[in-house]
């Protein structure tokens, strides 16, 4: 696919999204009952959190195991701001600022000591641990920041709701769910567009090939920094989207959600955008389904589904889609159809 | 005094403790450089091994010391032939498959065993020293830790299956074209490294109880514990846990156990950045 097509390819794609976007946001609200909207609301967080490890693992080509912790910290970021300052808009930046300034420091020492692939798992997946059990461990009143307290394995319950930006009315749950459309439409189209940047493409070339990247002139650990930064802010616009859906709590730093988000992008295909978001509302439904039902422990449907697509499906759905859907396209070899191309060609 | 010797006694058991808990672990990385994720999980179903035997009236030490192990490695084998078997030089899949296993593996102990804290008696009581009272059970993991670790050095150091092994570990396509069957040699490693899991689940089953969800706890501090060793399998995990087993038991007399497990991970980390390739990449190159 040569560099144009590729990017007309990429405008479609983000059209239908707005469409797709635009046709949520007028129905949805109309039809769902509270309840739906409220957890549809949570999936789309969920979507924007797989679209940041979608980023950085399927272009950046880092494998961050502990892609939770950045969700968590943007939900406890955003809670705390919140608490202290009563103006959520503010504190809202703090949950995208946070996350990414401790991605930088956290990124600085990984990729400037050159740390390979395995040991960039142990050391995000460390981090993590580190930060759950940090945060699981801070019941009492002596843990506080401000007015917020920690709250330990219990959370902040009392997570504020997002308020319109200066009159200070608090969100409904309809506002909220347009909110979420529009955060996870703008960041797959702020990752659509980012990969097709002067900055995106020299990233993808890190990731094919770093040494040769490297000898081109490309600073390779400073765009890989620069990847983690993003991906994490993204991660933390997801933190604080779920903050305003559920509330917060340490689980969000728990090695399940980190496994999960995993998850998402090996089933919707690694190296695609649209593939991880569907993913993730497609197997949400299922777990939520299954949990409902309660005939069968969840664990056993993820780890199922994760086995089998590594082993079996290691490109993904959206590949394995495509590649289906372009067989079935294709006209037969020595058709009109066929010859026409070939003569376009 | 006796404090002194008390925190010096706790410090051993921590050790052996943690050595235990990443031998298994070490052994599967060390050779096959498979990170294996649902080490954990093995972990766990070793202890339920241990106690549904000791429940069906067999040996305590016969369920800890010979059961847990034989039904994980049993385990091991079939996950090797249905899964890992695909996958080998295919790192980071080998990693997602095993993260796939340990929640398969969480969900149906939950399912069949309940998720609840089952637990047995620890077969040996405790000892006084001075005015404090000790369990002698940790003492007990440590020398059993000490055994396994001694062992496991002799057979790898002067056995005609430890040299197979070294060198399949040292450079594969020269000992598979010298007669050795890779295949052959991933498949025990895999089912030993197993057993020896289970065998720690066996073990830690009197002390910390045993829980569908216990595994998670565990993979990680092993992981790093068996990163921070390096290449080799046997000094280097000796000489990691003794390292992070006494900061933890330390920085937890200092302050509270959940921050001592930080520290661990905190001092794992600083570690790794200052010795990349571990312990054992810089100095005893070579020791098995």
């Amino acid at each position: 696919m040569t560099l144009s097509t590729f990017c007309r390819a990429s405008g479609t794609h983000v059209a239908l999204a707005a469409v797709a976007m635009l046709a949520a946001i007028v129905i949805f609200p109309k039809v769902a009952p509270l309840y739906t909207l409220i957890n549809v609301t949570l999936y789309m967080s969920m979507g924007v959190f797989a679209l940041s490890l979608a980023l950085l693992w399927g272009y950046g080509g880092i494998l961050c195991f502990g892609q939770s912790a950045f969700f968590g910290l943007g939900a406890y970021a955003y809670a705390i701001a919140a608490i202290n300052f009563g103006d959520t808009t503010l504190a809202s930046a703090f949950a995208i600022g946070i996350p990414a300034l401790f991605a930088a420091g956290l990124g600085y020492f990984l990729f400037y000591g050159r740390l390979s692939d395995v040991y960039l798992g142990v050391i995000t997946l460390t981090v993590t641990l580190i930060l759950f059990k940090l945060i699981n461990s801070t019941g009492g009143d002596a843990w506080r920041i401000g007015e917020a307290r920690l709250g330990g394995f219990n959370g902040i319950p009392n997570t504020p709701l997002l308020t319109m930006p200066f009159t200070g009315i608090p969100l409904s749950p309809a506002n909220l769910f347009t909110l979420a459309c529009i955060a996870l439409f703008a960041t797959y189209a702020l990752c659509k567009r980012l990969i097709t940047t002067r900055f995106g493409r020299a990233v993808i070339a890190v990731r094919e090939n770093e040494v040769r990247a490297e000898l081109l002139g490309y600073n390779a650990r400073r765009l890989k920094l620069a990847i983690f930064v993003i991906s994490a802010g993204i991660a933390g616009l997801a933190g604080l989207l779920f903050a305003n859906s559920v509330f917060v709590s340490p689980t969000m730093f728990s090695l399940s959600m980190a496994a999960q988000v995993l998850i998402w992008v090996v089933v919707g295909g690694l190296g695609t955008l649209f593939g991880p978001v569907a993913a993730c509302f497609a197997l949400q439904i299922a777990a939520a389904a299954l949990g409902k039902l309660g005939l069968i422990d969840p664990n056993i449907v993820l780890g199922l589904v994760l086995v089998v697509f590594v082993v079996f499906v290691p490109g993904g759905i959206q590949p394995a889609l495509a590649a289906l859907l372009a067989r079935i396209l294709t006209p037969p070899r020595g058709s009109p159809g066929h010859m026409r191309e070939e003569a376009a060609r | 005094m006796d404090y002194l010797l008390v925190v010096l006694l706790q410090i051993a058991g921590a050790v052996g403790n943690l050595a235990l808990v990443s031998v298994g672990l070490a052994v599967i990385f060390g050779m096959m450089r498979v990170i294996n994720l649902a080490h954990g999980e093995f972990i766990m179903l070793g202890g339920f091994a241990a106690i549904f035997s000791v429940q069906a009236g067999i040996n305590i030490w016969l369920a800890m010391l010979v059961i847990a192990p034989l039904s994980v490695a049993v385990l091991g084998v079939l996950v090797e032939r249905l899964v890992m078997r695909r996958l080998y030089g295919r790192m980071v899949d080998t990693m997602l498959a095993s993260w796939g296993l340990s929640l398969l593996l969480i969900g149906l102990a939950t399912t069949f065993f309940g998720n609840r804290v089952v637990g047995v008696a620890a077969p040996v009581g405790s000892f006084r020293i001075g005015e404090y009272s000790l369990g002698a059970y940790d003492f007990v993991l440590a020398g059993i830790a000490l055994v396994v670790f001694a062992a496991g050095y002799a057979i790898l150091r002067f056995t005609r299956v430890g040299l197979v092994a070294r060198a399949t570990m040292q450079n594969r396509e020269m000992a598979s074209s010298l007669g050795i069957e890779p295949s052959r040699v991933y498949a025990v490693t895999f089912a030993i490294g197993s057993a020896l899991s289970g065998l720690a689940g066996g073990l830690l089953a009197p002390i910390s109880g045993v829980l569908p969800t216990m595994g998670v706890a565990y993979v990680a501090k092993a992981f790093i514990t068996v990163i921070t060793g390096g290449a080799s399998v046997i000094t280097g995990t000796a000489l990691s846990s003794t390292l992070l087993g006494s900061i933890n038991t330390v920085s937890t007399f200092i302050t509270t156990p959940v921050l001592g497990d930080v520290a661990l991970l905190l001092a794992a980390t600083i570690f790794l950045r200052l010795l990349p390739t571990g312990i054992t990449g810089r100095i005893f190159k070579g020791a098995p």
